[in-house]
């Protein structure tokens, strides 16, 4: 009955056919995975949430008592905080913009007809599958100021004295040294991404556009790039906010240091919560964290879904 | 040189063709320049990992050495000898093994019915926990780690194996959903409703028509929970405090510190035996994953 009367595919259609009997058998089906969700991430999301007005500490004898917006204002005379917090932008946005434009041009190169494909396609797979923490120790084995191979070669090329830097250590040199490692880290995961929405470009305009002669540039603008569009602005959000919550990669390569240069927000609340046993602040850093990445978001997908319409 | 291109390059040529020689001559400074990227990239991809093979069989006097090598003059095996020694790798790979290989298990269980459902409804559930995928991925981890502590804490889960794998579980729901829903999508209800046509119940379908289909989606699935399990350390570094009972990444950390020149061969042999795993597991699931994301994020 259905099989005439619906259109391909249409779920509605599907549920109509079994009638009420499968809802139940929905839910006997849904349950199994609905109720760890419930308990062990939306749970303790709202007591997070709710911890944030809480005075909770690790190990102390009285009772948790709630507190008000007291660690809010806190926090905003928090100047070690709010530093850490620029730090994070700085990273996440370091990170993100020229992960994704290498990531781009990799993947418009992987997509053409280039011997050696595999290869980088094999290559790609290392950063992406490789534990964080074994990235950030490759990485200092790299950066060592003695046995490192970058103080190495640029003494080979004669860029450096004999006495090489140490680039985690040093003040200046300590973020962008970890910046380029988180480009570096996850710029293959973005590069399949943008691979597989490159694969959806249709061919033949590509193909028509270059019989009238239209360059490269002008393909792009106008062919691949509207295609792509959707997928970029997808995989450049996701970016984002993973890279701002990011952890593992800095812990091992600077645990924050020098001095703080490198110290993360989420660095900072893991400190404060399981170092110093402040739960309750920790909870509201982590609530600040993600006010300033939902607005950022926000502007960010509204600004882009207004350029669409614009266009 | 054109006769051996492949037809989009064919194609190309015809186009070239048309605006003449210096066409072909810009055609040429093209490749070449496309092929000087590749092998920028190329090399930017793998120079970290050569020189972490090539640390991690460096004797400790080459480690020492003002100038190192790319290549090691007397390669040996002499660190991986000492990883061993200097931690307890073994149990802690065991322990890893154990955590991924458990959760990667309960976790699919778990996700494929619910899959099923959000695959083949429509409904407020489907939306939900669509809307829950993408939010359980905005929220930094500090927010959900100290509450899962504390309830942890208050089921004496902390510092336990069987805690660490719940939270495991939990983690990795939202992209086994995502991904298992998208793979469901691929399989035509039609199939479905033909197999109830000729008589098949309810569960005979799942269990001869659509299980064998999602098959190969699933195992991908799994092997990709596994995968991050392995490689998990925020949650494994706050919940686990006995150093017997530490996961791998948490271990290598150990080696971290005040390495001195000599200790960074272990270190690199530890990082790559870590890594060997994950690496080839992924090998082997690569296309699909990426598949899989995508069948996921196109019919949400």
């Amino acid at each position: 009955m259905t099989l005439t009367s619906a259109p391909r595919r249409s779920v509605p259609a599907v549920s109509r056919a079994t009638g009420v009997r499968r809802d139940h058998g929905a839910w006997f089906l849904v349950l199994p995975a609905l109720i760890p969700i419930l308990v062990l991430s939306l749970g303790p999301l709202l007591y997070g949430i709710g911890l944030a007005f809480t005075d909770a500490q690790s190990g102390r004898s009285q009772a948790t008592g709630f507190v008000g917006l007291l660690n809010f204002s806190d926090l905003f005379q928090d100047t070690l905080f709010w530093d850490s917090f620029r730090i994070g932008l700085v990273w996440a946005f370091g990170v993100t913009v020229p992960q994704f434009f290498l990531a781009l041009g990799l993947a418009l190169l992987l997509n053409l007809d280039l011997r050696l494909r595999w290869l980088a396609r094999a290559l790609a797979i290392i950063p992406w599958a490789m534990p964080e923490v074994v990235v950030g120790i490759m990485w200092r084995l790299v950066y060592h100021p003695d046995a490192g191979v970058l103080n190495e070669t640029l003494r080979d090329l004669g860029l450096s004295g004999a006495d090489g830097r140490d680039w985690l250590s040093g003040l200046a040199t300590a973020l962008p040294a970890v910046v380029l490692v988180g480009v570096w880290a996850g710029m293959p995961q973005t590069t399949v991404t943008l691979l597989a929405g490159l694969q959806n470009v249709p061919r033949e305009l590509h193909e028509a556009a270059a019989m009238d002669g239209a360059g490269a540039w002008r393909r792009f603008r106008a062919v691949t790039w509207p295609a792509l569009r959707p997928v970029a602005l997808a995989v450049t959000a996701l970016n984002f906010i993973w890279n701002f919550n990011s952890f593992a990669l800095v812990f091992v390569l600077t645990d924050g240091g020098p001095g703080g240069r490198t110290r993360l927000p989420m660095l900072f609340a893991y400190e404060e919560a399981f170092r110093y046993g402040q739960f309750g602040y920790a909870a509201t850093m982590g609530l600040a964290m993600v006010a300033v990445i939902s607005v950022l978001l926000a502007l960010y997908l509204v600004g882009r879904l207004k350029g669409d319409d614009e266009r | 040189m054109s006769a051996t291109e492949k037809p989009a390059g064919g194609r190309r040529a015809e186009a070239g063709r048309r605006t003449g020689r210096t066409g072909g001559a810009r055609r040429t400074a093209t490749r070449t320049g496309q092929y000087t990227a590749l092998l920028a990239y190329l090399l930017f991809l793998a120079f970290p990992f050569l020189w972490l093979l090539s640390t991690a069989f460096k004797p400790p006097r080459e480690l020492g050495s003002l100038h190192p090598t790319w290549i090691p003059k007397a390669p040996t095996l002499e660190n991986f000898r000492l990883a061993f020694e200097q931690q307890p790798l073994l149990a802690a790979a065991g322990n890893s093994l154990l955590a991924a290989a458990v959760s990667a298990l309960v976790a699919i269980a778990l996700a494929t019915p619910m899959a099923y459902v959000l695959a083949r409804y429509r409904s407020r559930l489907s939306r939900a926990a669509t809307g829950w995928v993408v939010v359980s991925q905005a929220f930094p981890l500090v927010l959900v780690i100290i509450p899962l502590f504390l309830i942890l804490k208050g089921l004496h889960l902390v510092d336990s194996r069987t805690g660490l794998i719940m939270v495991y579980v939990v983690w990795s729901l939202p992209f086994a959903l995502w991904m298992l829903t998208g793979y469901v999508r691929s399989v035509p209800p039609e199939l479905e409703e033909a197999a109830a046509v000729d008589g098949a119940g309810r569960v005979r379908t799942l269990v001869s028509v659509t299980a064998p289909l999602l098959a190969p989606g699933i195992a991908a699935t799994a092997l990709f929970a596994f995968i991050t399990a392995w490689n998990e350390f925020f949650f494994a570094l706050v919940l686990l405090k006995t150093p017997e009972k530490q996961t791998l990444p948490v271990v290598l950390t150990h080696f971290i510190g005040t390495e001195g020149v000599a200790d960074l061969g272990p270190l690199a042999a530890a990082a790559l035996l870590a890594t060997l795993p994950s690496l080839l597991l992924f090998a082997v699931i690569q296309r699909r994953i990426t598949g899989g994301m995508l069948a996921g994020a196109v019919k949400s």
